[in-house]
């Protein structure tokens, strides 16, 4: 049984593709699953692979031709075939346009900008659905799913025409949405002012945090005026960078100092970081903040999602109540997270819904990035390398361990002077961890 | 507990209910002097004596129509069919009587009959004599309709619907009157009717069973376990009225159901049970809903045929795949 071959969507902002290389010839043999060219989209060049058996009759667009999304680009069917039919209604495709909508979620189209390697990028799997006519790729712009996925994917706010469909006839279903939400995790990773500092009491010892309780604020007219400005001109979250250099001698020390006296430990830089980035948070609580719309949303607590890299991408789980955990509480709990994180088991609950998220790309050697806020958060901190550098101390010229970090803010919820302003408490207490053990 | 066939557990509880209340009698093919076509009423005209079991002529609409009068004066008759596809004959009392009566009569007569007996394929019966009509009887208000899978379940329905004021169609399986099994020894052990079962827990899809395909459905589950499908299996026990409750609540919990049953797939309970499925858990499914039903033929004679057009483990199991996408 023929069938047409379409022009895929391999990646969730890619609206046409461009023929780059054709891995088989007309006359060739193929199976489901083999690699049947290479397309290049707008992200990267991506192979593409047959989604049925038999030979390859006919090729429809030739190399460095381009195609939109659903166009029929070959015919796949067995050797004595009359393929006339398919390649009547080949020269008269209708493109999957109307099913890609223009892109809601940002994290979708930001993160690439701001990764390594292209994360999210999802290819087509071959199909094994034993459904009676097997998987016919749509070329009339309907994107199948299944009312569970759909429910998922809605709730999770993710716009489902980005998802790849596994099911038959390209059907959304289940895991894919539960691929998709795991996918979502953005990531992203840095210095002092006046002003007193007031560290929380840590809970009682077994309380288990949930996600954070909160209050809403209504939006004022100028926010309103801001928001909305904003938005037309920069797109559905607008993004602003800041960037502080922090001195990191004492943190750098005090984690030598720990981990020499619980050598089981391993404290990391990160932990630290996730713990004052949370001390700040409820110091700076219109930073802990989401912009829902008509009210902004002030967080109780900070619950800090943590970028996790796994073979599959990016995924943030999370540190609830971070501000109240010890260190020892955190740097046991992101590693505990981060290992169920790589083996694909956590719980929806465990990375949905965090505060404010910390992207660490200082393993990498990155001394500096911009990472993409994850909506509905306000914020992110990009934190990268630390190593040492000259710096001016004193009218004087000494190495210190040194580390930048970028926040990027929801110039809806959260202004330049707003950032800032926790910027400079969180390079404060950075910089001089025995904060950490003040009550002021 | 003791452990019985589900012939004595059934055997058990015409003893028990003929000895609870007068008014209780047995009427059918062989069920006095030949004990019992299947031998489910050996010894209780022993026991009750010809007043209370009573053997009648090959004559199925005759003595539906006298149980019918019987309970419109006051008795309860249980009418035993040979097998179901005998009631055929009897449908118009069964039907136009029995189901219509307490209705039509603004409730003056109530009909607290029980016609039982054998449904669903047996060995090698071929098409007369193979029908699963429960779909048929469960469409017409007036009338309930239950399938025991297990010699409790058979006890403590079958009590339930000799005790229950209104018409019961209770439809046993030959192909499972050997079935051994663990049933309470109170002899007031009885299963509300409307009341379904989860046969066997599991998380990733429901598999709805009734009379002899819930072995089957329960080894299917087994199979896939060791694949890593967690299944459950649920047995309505009473088709009318449908415990729908317990089934979308499963659904709600793994999002992919597959009905198993041994009756032709059209207009059968499982096209009612999908259709329930769909009006009150659209939301839930990641998967169409999966029928595995008996083949679309009047069931073969030849022993491989029938083989055939029966569903087997490998149906439920290739099913449960195919609503998992795997």
């Amino acid at each position: 049984m023929a069938t047409q071959v379409v022009m895929p969507k391999l990646s969730p902002t890619m609206e046409e593709g461009q023929l780059a290389r054709w891995l088989k010839k007309e006359g060739d043999k193929v199976s489901m699953g083999e690699p049947l060219a290479e397309i290049d989209t707008d992200k990267a060049t991506m192979e593409m692979q047959a989604l049925s058996n038999g030979v390859l009759r006919k090729i429809l667009i030739n190399e460095g031709e381009s195609a939109p999304l659903g166009q029929p680009i070959a015919i796949i069917g067995e050797p004595d075939e009359d393929i006339s039919e398919l390649l009547k209604t080949a020269s008269a495709p209708k493109p999957e346009k109307a099913a890609e909508a223009p892109q809601s979620p940002p994290e979708s189209d930001a993160a690439p900008a701001v990764e390594e390697q292209p994360q999210e990028v999802e290819t087509p799997e071959p199909t094994q659905s034993i459904n009676g006519d097997g998987h016919k790729p749509r070329t009339d712009g309907r994107v199948l799913i299944s009312p569970i996925a759909a429910r998922m994917a809605s709730e999770a706010g993710i716009d489902f025409k980005t998802v790849q469909g596994s099911g038959p006839g390209g059907r959304i279903v289940k895991r894919d949405v539960e691929s998709a939400i795991s996918d979502q995790k953005k990531p992203a990773a840095t210095k002092a002012a006046v002003g007193r500092i007031s560290i929380p009491r840590p809970a009682r010892a077994g309380v288990v945090h949930g996600p954070s309780a909160y209050r809403d604020e209504p939006v004022s007219e100028m926010r309103r005026t801001i928001a909305k400005r904003l938005v037309t001109s920069l797109g559905p979250v607008p993004h602003f960078f800041l960037t502080m250099e922090i001195d990191m001698e004492r943190a750098a020390d005090m984690r030598r100092s720990i981990n020499e006296l619980y050598p089981d430990l391993k404290l990391s830089i990160n932990d630290l970081i996730i713990k004052v980035v949370a001390v700040s948070l409820i110091q700076h609580p219109e930073v802990n903040a989401s912009f829902q719309d008509k009210t902004i949303r002030y967080y109780e607590h900070a619950d800090i999602g943590v970028a996790v890299a796994t073979e599959n991408g990016l995924i943030t789980p999370i540190v609830r109540a971070a501000e109240l955990k010890s260190l020892t509480e955190i740097a046991t709990e992101v590693r505990e997270l981060a290992g169920r994180a790589r083996a694909r088991k956590l719980k929806p609950e465990e990375y949905l819904g965090a505060t404010f998220s910390i992207s660490n790309l200082g393993m990498f050697g990155i001394e500096e990035f911009t990472a993409v806020i994850n909506p509905p958060e306000g914020a992110i901190l990009a934190v990268g390398a630390m190593s040492p550098k000259p710096v001016v101390k004193d009218d004087r010229v000494e190495i210190r361990q040194t580390m930048r970090v970028t926040m990027s803010c929801d110039h809806r919820a959260i202004d330049g002077a707003t950032g800032a302003k926790f910027l400079q408490t969180f390079k404060q207490i950075m910089e001089n961890p025995i904060y950490l053990f003040l009550d002021q | 507990m003791a452990v019985m066939t589900m012939r004595d557990a059934l055997n058990l509880a015409l003893k028990e209910e003929l000895a609870r209340d007068s008014s209780v009698f047995l009427m059918g093919e062989e069920v006095a002097e030949y004990q019992g076509a299947y031998k489910v009423t050996r010894g209780l005209l022993e026991e009750f004596g010809p007043k209370r079991v009573i053997d009648t002529p090959i004559t199925e609409l005759g003595f539906a129509g006298l149980g019918v009068g019987a309970a419109m004066a006051g008795l309860r008759p249980i009418i035993e069919f040979m097998t179901f596809n005998f009631s055929i004959l009897a449908t118009d009392q069964i039907i136009n009587s029995a189901a219509k009566m307490r209705y039509m009569s603004g409730g003056q007569f109530k009909i607290p009959i029980v016609f039982r007996g054998p449904g669903g394929s047996a060995y090698q019966v071929s098409s007369q004599h193979s029908q699963a009509l429960e779909s048929w009887y469960a469409y017409f208000p007036g009338l309930k309709v239950v399938m025991p899978s297990t010699p409790a379940d058979a006890k403590g329905l079958l009590k339930s619907a000799i005790r229950d004021d209104d018409p019961v169609i209770f439809i046993e399986q030959e192909r499972m009157y050997g079935m051994k099994g663990e049933v309470p020894e109170d002899d007031d052990f009885t299963i509300p009717l409307g009341v379904g079962e989860v046969k066997r827990e599991g998380t990733d899809a429901t598999i709805i069973a009734r009379s002899v395909m819930v072995p089957t459905a329960l080894q299917a589950a087994e199979q896939l376990e060791k694949e890593g499908i967690s299944c459950e299996v649920i047995d309505p026990r009473t088709i009318r009225p449908l415990d729908i409750k317990l089934i979308i609540e499963s659904i709600k919990k793994t999002n992919r159901a597959v009905v198993a049953e041994e009756s032709h797939p059209f207009a059968s309970v499982g096209a009612e049970i999908s259709a329930q499925i769909a009006e009150q858990a659209f939301d839930y499914l990641d998967a169409p809903v999966k029928r595995v039903s008996g083949a679309d033929v009047p069931m073969p004679y030849a022993k491989n045929l029938e083989q055939l057009a029966i569903p087997d483990v490998a149906h439920i199991v290739a099913a449960v795949k195919e609503v998992s996408y795997v």
